[in-house]
C-alpha cells in the first residue's frame, strides 16, 4: 500500500476568541492516500472550514502535527506548502478589478515568490489551467463581469496553476445552480482520473459528496465520527445523531452511490 | 499569444519611458518658469555653467532643489497611498485621508517644541519624530477600524477622519505655545511647502525616500494576493503578517519623510494610483513604480503652479493639490466602491 499524501495525526485546534477549552477541532487523525478524492462532511461548526485551513497552514494546530508526503508541515514555509496543496475558497475573493488571467497567474506565486513578474512557464501552466477548467475564452475578462459558475471555474484554474498534488475544495457548490454542480462534478471526476490528483472535498452536499468520493469523513463537534467508503458513513443512524434530524438514504438510480433525503416534519 | 505577465513587463516599460519623458518635460517647465524673470537665454547659459550671479542662485539654488523635493515628495507621496490601499483593500486610503499625515505632522512639531531646528542630524531628528507620529496615527486608525479581521471601508475612513482631527487639534494646541514669529512659518509649511530645501536636507529626504520606496515597490506582487483577502493570500504561500507591516512601515515612512521636508501635502497619494490603474488596470508591479515618477510630475506640476498662479506671492502646493483631490476623492466614493465591493 502506497504512503498517504496527508496525515493528520491526533489534531487539536483551539480559536484563540473561543471559550477557553472549547475546540474547534479535537483530536482529529486522519489519512488520505494520494489519487483519491476524500470527503468531508458534517453539520455547520463541526469543523470542516477549520480543517481546511490547517491543511493549507493558514492556522497551526495547538496540538498534534500534520504531515504532508511524511514531512510535518510546521516545518515548511507558506510557498512550501502552497507548491503541494491548493484550496479553491468557498468565496471568490472581492478585490480591485483583475482579470481572469491576472488572477490565474496569481496561483504561479508559490513556484518562485521572489520573482516580479511572471516566467514564460508560469504562463504556460497558467494557460494550461484555463484550458483544463475550460476558461481560456475569459482570459481578458474582469472578474466582476463573471457568472457563479465561471468564478467557481476560475478559482479552480488558479488552483491547478499552483501544480499542486493536493486539491482542497471548500462547498465547491455552494453557490452554483444544478447545471453547474454537474459541470462541477464532471469536472472534479476528469481532474482525478487523468491528471491523478488528490482531492479533498468539503461540502454540505451529502449526495454530492457521496457521488464523488471514494472515501468521506464525517465530522461533528470537531471529531470524527466516522470514516470509510460513503455506503458505510452515509447511514441513516449515522447522519441522525450528526446532524440531530431525520433522513433517509437511498440509492442513485444510475451510479448505485447512496442518496440522502431530508424527512421534512410533517407539522 | 502574449500572457498578460509579459504584457504586465511591457506595459511598465511603456508607461515608464512615457513617465519619464512627461517628468522631463515639466522638470524642464518648472526650471523655465517663476517670479524672478529669468530669460530662457540665461537659464541655458547657467545650465551650461557661463553665468553667474543672481541667475545662478534663482536656478540652481532655488529652482533645481524645488524640482527635485518636488519629484521625490510626489513619488513617495503616490506609493504610500498605493501601498496604504493595497493594505486596506480599500481605493480611498491615502497618508492625509487615514490621519497618517496628521500624525506625522503632530511629530514635526513635537520635535521642534523641543528645539530641532534645520541641521543635518536635527533633520533627521525631525524626521524620526514625523515616523513615530505616522506610526501612532496608522496604528490607532487600524485598531478603530478593524472589526473581526476586516477593515470596513466606511469605517476606516471615519477613523482616518478622527484620527486626523485629533493631531490636527493637538497641533493647534502646541503652535498656539509655540513662538509667535515662528506662527507664519508653521503655517505654511501645515499646508505643504516645497520652499528653498538646503542640500544636506534634501540628500536625507532621498535617502530616506529611497527606504521607503526599497520597502514597498518590491512587494508590488505579494500586495497583488493580499487585495483579495489575507486568507486568500496566505493560501498561495504570502506571509501576510511580514508583508503587512514591511508596507505598512514602509508607506508610513515615506508619508513622514514629506511631511518632514515638505509638510503634509494631501491627495497626491490618492489621484495618482488611482489615475494610472484607470489606464493600465490594478496589477500593483505597474501601478507602484508608475506612481514613482507619476506623482512626482504630479506634484512638480502642482507646485510649478502654486509658484506661478498668484506670483510674485505663491500657494501652498497643498492647496492646488486639495483643489484636485476633493472632488476626485467624491466622485471615487460615488463610483468606484461599491463596484470594487468594498
Amino acid at each position: 500500500m502506497t504512503a498517504p499524501l496527508v496525515e493528520c495525526e491526533r489534531v487539536g485546534f483551539a480559536y484563540a476568541s473561543g471559550a477557553a477549552g472549547t475546540f474547534a477541532i479535537r483530536d482529529l487523525s486522519l489519512e488520505v492516500r494520494p489519487g483519491e478524492t476524500f470527503g468531508v462532511i458534517g453539520p455547520n461548526a463541526s469543523g470542516k472550514t477549520t480543517l481546511v485551513r490547517l491543511l493549507s497552514k493558514v492556522l497551526a494546530p495547538s496540538s498534534g502535527r500534520i504531515r504532508l508526503d511524511g514531512v510535518d508541515v510546521a516545518g515548511l514555509s507558506g510557498a512550501q506548502v502552497a507548491r503541494q496543496v491548493a484550496v479553491v475558497p468557498q468565496d471568490v475573493p472581492r478585490g480591485f478589478p483583475h482579470t481572469v488571467e491576472e488572477l490565474v497567474l496569481m496561483g504561479r506565486y508559490p513556484r518562485a515568490p521572489r520573482r516580479f513578474f511572471e516566467s514564460p512557464e508560469d504562463r504556460t501552466a497558467a494557460e494550461r489551467a484555463m484550458e483544463a477548467t475550460g476558461v481560456l475564452p475569459l482570459r481578458l475578462t474582469l472578474l466582476d463581469r463573471l457568472s457563479g459558475g465561471e468564478r467557481q471555474r476560475v478559482m479552480l484554474a488558479r488552483a491547478l496553476a499552483q501544480e499542486p498534488r493536493l486539491l482542497v475544495l471548500d462547498e465547491p457548490t455552494a453557490h452554483l445552480d444544478l447545471r453547474y454542480q454537474a459541470e462541477c462534478a464532471g469536472l472534479l471526476r476528469r481532474l482525478g482520473r487523468e491528471t491523478g490528483l488528490t482531492i479533498v472535498l468539503v461540502s454540505h452536499d451529502l449526495s454530492f459528496a457521496a457521488e464523488l468520493c471514494d472515501r468521506l469523513l464525517l465530522m461533528a463537534g470537531g471529531a470524527a465520527v466516522r470514516v470509510g467508503p460513503p455506503e458505510a458513513v452515509i447511514d441513516e443512524a449515522v447522519l441522525e445523531s450528526a446532524y440531530g434530524c431525520r433522513v433517509l438514504v437511498d440509492k442513485h438510480p444510475i451510479s448505485r452511490r447512496p442518496t440522502v433525503h431530508l424527512v421534512y416534519p410533517t407539522s | 499569444m502574449t500572457g498578460s505577465s509579459s504584457a504586465s513587463g511591457g506595459r511598465l516599460a511603456v508607461l515608464l519611458i512615457g513617465l519619464g519623458l512627461v517628468v522631463a518635460l515639466v522638470a524642464l517647465g518648472a526650471l523655465f518658469l517663476g517670479s524672478a524673470r529669468v530669460p530662457p537665454g540665461d537659464v541655458l547659459a547657467v545650465l551650461t555653467g557661463r553665468v553667474k550671479g543672481v541667475d545662478q542662485v534663482v536656478v540652481l539654488s532655488l529652482r533645481l532643489p524645488r524640482i527635485l523635493a518636488a519629484l521625490l515628495a510626489g513619488g513617495a507621496l503616490a506609493v504610500a497611498g498605493a501601498g496604504f490601499q493595497a493594505l486596506t483593500r480599500n481605493p480611498l486610503a491615502e497618508p492625509s485621508v487615514l490621519g497618517v499625515s496628521s500624525g506625522a505632522a503632530f511629530g514635526v512639531i513635537v520635535a521642534q517644541v523641543f528645539g530641532l531646528g534645520g541641521g543635518l542630524v536635527e533633520a533627521v531628528g525631525i524626521a524620526a519624530c514625523a515616523f513615530a507620529g505616522a506610526l501612532v496615527a496608522g496604528v490607532a486608525v487600524y485598531v478603530i477600524a478593524s472589526r473581526g479581521g476586516g477593515l470596513p471601508v466606511h469605517t476606516l475612513l471615519l477613523a482616518g477622519v478622527i484620527v486626523g482631527i485629533f493631531f490636527s487639534s493637538a497641533i493647534t494646541v502646541l503652535i498656539s505655545v509655540l513662538d509667535f514669529d515662528r506662527l507664519g512659518g508653521v503655517v505654511h509649511w501645515l499646508l505643504g511647502n516645497l520652499g528653498p530645501i538646503a542640500p544636506a536636507s534634501l540628500a536625507v529626504f532621498a535617502a530616506l525616500t529611497a527606504v521607503g520606496l526599497w520597502l514597498v515597490v518590491g512587494q508590488a506582487r505579494p500586495l497583488n494576493l493580499l487585495a483579495l483577502g489575507e486568507e486568500s493570500a496566505q493560501q498561495l504561500g504570502v506571509d501576510a503578517e511580514r508583508l503587512k507591516r514591511r508596507v505598512f512601515a514602509g508607506a508610513a515612512l515615506l508619508t513622514s519623510a514629506v511631511v518632514a521636508f515638505v509638510g503634509p501635502i494631501g491627495f497626491v497619494g490618492l489621484i495618482v494610483p488611482q489615475v494610472i490603474r484607470m489606464l493600465v488596470g490594478p496589477d500593483n508591479r505597474v501601478v507602484i513604480p508608475a506612481a514613482v515618477l507619476g506623482g512626482g510630475a504630479f506634484l512638480l506640476l502642482a507646485d510649478t503652479l502654486a509658484r506661478n498662479v498668484v506670483a510674485p506671492a505663491e500657494l501652498s502646493v497643498g492647496v492646488i493639490t486639495a483643489f484636485c483631490g476633493a472632488p476626485f476623492f467624491i466622485y471615487l466614493l460615488r463610483s468606484r466602491a461599491p463596484q470594487a465591493g468594498l
